[in-house]
């Protein structure tokens, strides 16, 4: 990496003074018992914070820690004793004396299944996370058949909320559809998507503000989409990249990894990650540069980086090639 | 807020359409409360939603153009696609099933080609999930856009009749009372003035006791009338069965101001109660609104009727409007200083927005989705405010129990289920239509009622509550048609549909129809339900087709293995019972390798 032109990125940024805040109120703490173990955690927390303050590891998908939980995917189910349905771990808060099953019958039963009727509809090959869950959960999403090979470029983007073509007994119905290459900067492989709602919540309020993209359709034809399916490049979108951070099975990918991996050349085992500071502007954002071969193949941002979570605007995401220019 | 346009502009016409809608704007609310009503006005004005359009819309509600595209998208009478002006909408659902939808469909086809094509430019069709008019099976939506737009929903239609209302021309309606068979009989409670009395006239409404009820209550002030709603054991008729008094007892600590919801969204297969109260006795329903208001301690109700009820709809604004100019509706109402007013809210062809919390959404201008509960509405509701929401059913029992008290009303029916209710009898009935019965009174004695088994005259299955209920059998025929007796016989009561099919049909194509529609249905935000509706119905059409991918039996326990996650998994209802209607089939029947 030619170093050359960079900025010296060493020298720490310099810090003002920080604001004084009045201190937190002691926060009441609730008990719970979670698989027989009795847990007390601050009054508000959700089953999955007790879950994991005792070192339960409950699967998410649509959840993350900078996004407004939208409790949709139904893996972090749990069995709630006297509860009707299974709740969602993630975005249900505790109550005194409530008991929690994490690993019952129908609780390993509910997971599975939503890992099988995805994977079923869903590429996940460059989901590895979601593939570990796949190994846990022993899902078999072959039951349901052979996913339908992909629809014909803009078939699932006209679909008619209401109506749908009857099954063929010979496929499982997919998401299967071109990728949509329409920036130089990333594209959209929607044969990928969960349909989480996570790239909708990063450029919606929880973070960007722009609002470029939203779901459209429903049922099985829900999607992600821009007004009428236009490019990226005649939406609101401004490139800051924070649905890429947050997309958990790589449907929106850096166009430069989208490359690599078409031609073969994504290698991870030859992947550095280093953090420095981005060098663009007063915010200050943490950068994880990750670099194949001397040259920044992606950029990546801390959740837990305190000022902006994770998110990052098109300077700090994208604004690298001149660094890989030798 | 900084929103990004693309280049589309509206034509006049559109630009028209959603100015006519946005001077209701008020200064103080929401504006993408109106997003709904404005993408109604662009339906109505040129057929379709056009980008030019949306723009316009987007830029005068400030709403995202990508979130308003994601609302209009969602809607199945919305079409975000060019289309023709004319569209029918053939109602394919189960009651309309036995009843010839298919040849009906079939000759739409002839006419004018498959499904959404169009021969001549002007006209097209689609299949239609249930429109709510079972007791004329096969219905027909017919929706013609233009300067003078209409929409026909048409009873029974020919082919003919169909073309002629395409072509914007108005079809003789049956009268609305022959959907009530019981009509002029002694002892009608709910159904008493339908089609007895004229509903377009406020004046006929008052000579026949109306507002006598209002007037009671507020002498008795919101607190009695609360302690009354309580006493009467009123339970909630839109299928959740949960008391009425509870809810409104909930709200009664929480800050102002609180919303009333009228959900008259009325999508369930096979249900028509509510569709014969909003055509046939509107004002009752103000009145019920305005008292339910009153003790509630709300100012503001809205009223959500399903948009395939044009004539509903009518009446109602008809009936909202005369009560405002008359002082029945405003800021001091009977001059007692009591404050209240109702907006309506058309759907637009989708029955999650019948989901209380989905309806919520609806009315704020987002996509019908639910929300995940608790919070709940009593607690976090219409623009997050604590919120009252009730069945138009549950709503009109409020008078009664008003006037007669609440005691007296809890001495009708049973233990569990107070009152009388509110049937809708179609499919293989000799006379199908609304019925009112006191709770406890079984299901032979409404097939009786209605005339007995029609069709063949033998009788195979019922289906009861809906396609979210369950299917008994001729055996099952005792059954108290109350909330804890259906639930004791392992069914729900749910809206209240009861729909006998003879032994000539084939129950698969029922299953079948079932579960295409839950698949169109289902909102598409959890896994279980959008994923599990389209593999329930997959599986369903390869044991149809005798394909099965393993054995008949393994595809079995796959079906049961879907039902039971959607079932414990889903965010609201939908999911939750979108298998139980198969099952219960399953379990009682030689269909799909069911109990033989
Ligand atoms: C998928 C679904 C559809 C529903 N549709 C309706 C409906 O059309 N009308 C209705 O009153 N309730 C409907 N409900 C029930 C409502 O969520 C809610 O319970 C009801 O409106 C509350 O009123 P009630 O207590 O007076 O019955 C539906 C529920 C679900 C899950
Ligand atoms: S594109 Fe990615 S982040 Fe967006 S909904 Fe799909 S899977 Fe989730
Ligand atoms: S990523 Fe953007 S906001 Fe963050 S420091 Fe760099 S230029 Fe500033
Ligand atoms: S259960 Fe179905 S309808 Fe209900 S929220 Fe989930 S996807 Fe939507
Ligand atoms: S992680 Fe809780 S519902 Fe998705
Ligand atoms: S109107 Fe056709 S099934 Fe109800």
């Amino acid at each position: 990496m030619s170093t050359q032109n960079a900025p010296d990125l060493t020298t720490p940024v310099p810090r003002g003074p920080l604001p004084i805040l009045p201190p937190p109120r002691p926060a009441r703490t609730v008990e719970i018992t979670i698989d027989g173990k009795v847990v007390a955690v601050p009054e508000g927390s959700t089953l999955l914070q007790a879950a994991r303050s005792v070192g339960i590891d409950t699967p998410t998908l649509c959840f993350l820690e900078n996004l407004t939980p939208v409790n949709v995917c139904r893996i972090c189910v749990v069995e709630v004793v006297g509860s009707r349905t299974l709740v969602p771990a993630c975005s249900r808060t505790v109550e005194p004396g409530m008991v929690v099953k994490t690993d019952s019958e129908r609780v390993r039963l509910s997971r599975r299944l939503v890992l099988e009727l995805l994977a079923s509809s869903v590429d996940v090959s460059t989901a590895p996370q979601f593939q570990e869950y796949m190994r846990r959960y022993d899902a078999k999403p072959e039951r349901f058949g052979t996913p339908a090979p992909p629809a014909p470029t803009g078939e699932r983007d006209a679909s008619h909320p209401g109506h749908h073509h009857a099954p063929e007994p010979s496929h499982a119905a997919a998401v299967a559809q071109s990728v949509k290459i329409d920036n130089d900067l990333y594209v959209r492989d929607y044969g990928k998507c969960i349909l989480c709602y996570k790239c909708v919540e990063a450029c919606g309020t929880d973070a960007q503000n722009t609002f470029a993209i939203a779901v459209a359709g429903r049922g099985f034809d829900a999607r992600i989409s821009t007004e009428y399916n236009v490019p990226l490049t005649d939406s609101a979108c401004v490139y800051c990249g924070n649905c890429i951070g947050v997309c958990p099975t790589g449907a929106l990918m850096f166009r430069s990894e989208y490359e690599m991996r078409q031609a073969g050349t994504w290698d991870e085992s030859k992947q550095t990650k280093t953090d420095t500071i981005c060098p663009y502007c007063g915010v200050g954002c943490t950068l994880t540069l990750q670099v194949q071969d001397e040259k920044i193949v992606k950029v990546t941002s801390p959740l837990d980086q305190q000022v902006t979570h994770g998110h990052l605007c098109i300077k700090g995401r994208f604004g690298w090639e001149w660094v890989n220019q030798k | 807020m900084d929103l990004h346009f693309t280049a589309d502009e509206p034509t006049a016409e559109e630009q028209a359409a959603v100015d006519g809608v946005a001077t209701l704007i008020r200064a103080d609310g929401s504006k993408r409360t109106y997003l709904l009503p404005v993408l109604h006005a662009i339906q109505n004005r040129i057929g379709w939603i056009s980008p030019g359009a949306l723009n316009y819309a987007s830029r005068v509600l400030a709403v995202p153009p990508a979130e308003a595209f994601g609302v209009a998208d969602f809607y199945g009478l919305l079409s975000t696609r060019k289309q023709p002006p004319a569209v029918a909408h053939i109602c394919d659902d189960i009651a309309c099933k036995v009843k010839g939808a298919d040849q009906l469909c079939a000759a739409m086809e002839k006419l004018h080609g498959p499904e959404g094509s169009s021969a001549d430019g002007k006209a097209t069709w689609y299949r239609s999930p249930c429109l709510g008019l079972c007791e004329y099976a096969p219905a027909v939506l017919v929706r013609t856009a233009g300067e003078k737009p209409n929409d026909q929903l048409l009873a029974s239609p020919k082919a003919i009749d169909v073309e002629t209302a395409m072509r914007g021309r108005q079809i003789p309606q049956p009268i609305l009372s022959s959907s009530v068979p019981q009509k002029g009989q002694p002892g009608l409670k709910l159904l008493r003035r339908v089609g007895q009395v004229n509903p377009e006239s406020l004046d006929d409404y008052r000579a026949t006791g109306g507002f006598q009820a209002l007037r009671r209550a507020i002498a008795m002030g919101p607190g009695e009338v609360i302690r009354e709603v309580m006493a009467s054991k009123l339970v909630g008729r839109g299928g959740a069965a949960f008391p009425a008094g509870q809810k409104w007892n909930a709200v009664r600590l929480t800050s102002l101001p609180r919303y009333l919801v009228c959900n008259a969204d009325e999508s369930e297969p096979g249900t028509t109660k509510d569709r014969v109260i909003l055509e046939g006795d509107p004002y009752a329903l103000v009145e019920s609104m305005i008292i339910a208001g009153y003790a509630t301690g709300c100012e503001q109700g809205y009223l959500y009727i399903r948009g395939e009820y044009p004539l509903s709809a009518r009446r109602m604004e008809h009936a909202i409007r005369e009560c405002r100019s008359r002082g029945f509706l405003g800021d001091n109402i009977l001059g007692d200083g009591v404050r209240f007013d109702i907006e309506i809210r058309i759907g637009a062809g989708a029955y999650i927005c019948g989901e209380e919390t989905a309806l919520l959404n609806s009315i704020e201008g987002n996509r019908g989705e639910p929300r995940n509960k608790p919070p709940f509405p009593t607690q976090v509701g219409l623009f997050g405010r604590p919120t009252v929401i009730n069945n138009v059913e549950t709503l009109i029992n409020v008078p009664h129990i008003v006037l007669e008290g609440g005691e007296a009303f809890a001495a009708i029916g049973t233990a569990g289920s107070t009152g009388t209710k509110l049937f809708c009898l179609s499919g293989h009935v000799a006379r199908p239509g609304v019925y009112e019965a006191p709770f406890g009174v079984t299901l032979r004695q409404l097939l009786d009622m209605a005339g007995g088994i029609a069709g063949s005259g033998k009788l195979q299955a019922v289906l009861i509550g809906g396609a979210a209920g369950a299917f008994v059998g001729p055996n099952d025929l005792d059954i108290p048609m109350t909330f804890e007796g259906t639930r004791a016989a392992g069914a729900t009561l749910g809206s209240a549909v009861v729909m006998p099919f003879d032994d000539a049909v084939d129950l698969r194509g029922i299953l079948l129809r079932i579960a295409s529609f839950f698949r169109d249905e289902s909102c598409g935000q959890c896994v279980p339900c959008r994923v599990g509706t389209v593999r329930q119905e997959e599986i369903l059409h390869r044991l149809h087709c005798g394909k099965p991918l393993s054995s008949p039996g393994g595809e079995v326990v796959l079906l049961k293995e879907v039902g039971q996650a959607m079932r414990d998994a889903s965010i609201c209802g939908l999911g939750q019972t979108a298998s139980s209607a198969i099952e219960s089939a399953l379990a009682r029947f030689p269909v799909f390798g069911g109990k033989p």
